[in-house]
């Protein structure tokens, strides 16, 4: 999922400044796993800012809502009614999500009340860590299922550097497992070691971010 | 729903759960007190003053101990006054009452 986390509140009601009646929307989807941008998040951070900005003298009127997701456009039609009663929109949905909402309102503002950190998994309640980088040409299948891209620090792709401890920590951080100890530990454990004597061509970041703005056009399910 | 008791004229709220270790939920009471400590520290962060919520534990046989507690929380809030919200809600009102005469 994608993984999201709060803005400081004080980043946040600094952004607010100029407003008094704004619509703060969450979202069903990834934010709300990972506990940064769902229904409870919502009416958490409305209270907060509530009480922030009362305190102050300056009453800030929130109309709550949480949308099934802010990445499809027919979800996000649930907020046209009312927005023209209010003066932006604070939304606590991933960066794909927050930019959707401004583009489908482009006569209204729209503020990032999240940071999206990165692709991950929940490896416990209240752990979450990455996993994917997206970078596309996925070669998982020869590395025991754990990617080189996303779980090395240096994205190395044939084999671990010199970094990498006697105990199978990363030299960028001893708390971060070696990417590269993990892949050959897991593809003995596979009896698939002859994969890791495989050298993987050099990669193509083509498919990453360097081809810019990446799309995927699938004619099949077009109207 | 702590910060709603706030938003609603609380001038502190106490939050108290059974013994550690012994709670029917098992861990619910330990992560109580973690959500405590993480509404302590917005309401530090907006001005309002963390002190102003605290989780106590207890058994359901000690009325006399939660007796205390609850005179001990009511004295510390009374020590720390109104809440900067609710000081704001009297000064308005006064505002009002003066209006009209």
């Amino acid at each position: 999922m994608i993984m999201g986390e709060q803005k400081p509140l004080e980043v946040i009601l600094g952004m607010l400044t100029p407003y008094d009646k704004i619509v703060l929307a969450g979202c069903h989807g990834c934010v709300t796993v990972c506990r940064a941008g769902g229904a409870k998040e919502v009416e958490i951070l409305a209270s907060s800012l509530r009480l922030a900005r009362e305190s102050e003298g300056r009453p800030l009127e929130i109309k709550e809502v949480t949308l099934e997701r802010q990445c499809d456009p027919e979800y996000l039609e649930a907020m046209r009614p009312y927005l023209e009663d209010y003066q932006a929109i604070l939304s606590i949905a991933c960066g794909a999500g927050i930019q959707f909402v401004a583009e489908k309102y482009p006569s209204t503002i729209v503020l990032p009340g999240l940071d999206t950190t990165f692709i991950g998994v929940t490896e416990k309640q209240g752990l979450w860590a990455e996993r994917c980088q997206a970078c596309g040409n996925c070669v998982l299948h020869l590395t025991g299922g754990i990617c080189p891209v996303a779980r090395c620090s240096k994205s190395l792709f044939n084999g671990p550097c010199g970094g990498t401890t006697t105990d199978g920590r990363c030299e960028v951080n001893k708390e971060i497992p070696c990417g590269w100890m993990m892949i050959i530990d897991r593809l003995r454990s596979l009896n698939q070691l002859e994969n890791y004597r495989k050298n993987l061509p050099m990669k193509s970041w083509k498919t990453s971010r360097d081809g810019g703005p990446r799309r995927i056009v699938r004619e099949d399910l077009m109207e | 729903m702590i910060l709603k008791a706030f938003e609603k004229g609380a001038d502190g709220v106490m939050v108290v759960g059974c013994l550690e270790g012994d709670c029917h939920y098992l861990s619910g009471n330990l992560r109580a007190r973690a959500r405590v400590g993480r509404v302590a520290a917005v309401l530090d962060t907006i001005g309002m003053g963390g002190e102003r919520v605290a989780m106590y534990n207890l058994s359901a046989g000690e009325g006399t101990k939660f007796a205390l507690f609850a005179t001990e929380m009511v004295d510390k809030i009374r020590a720390l006054g109104p809440s900067p919200v609710n000081v704001v809600r009297r000064s308005r009102k006064k505002e009002i009452s003066h209006d009209h005469g």
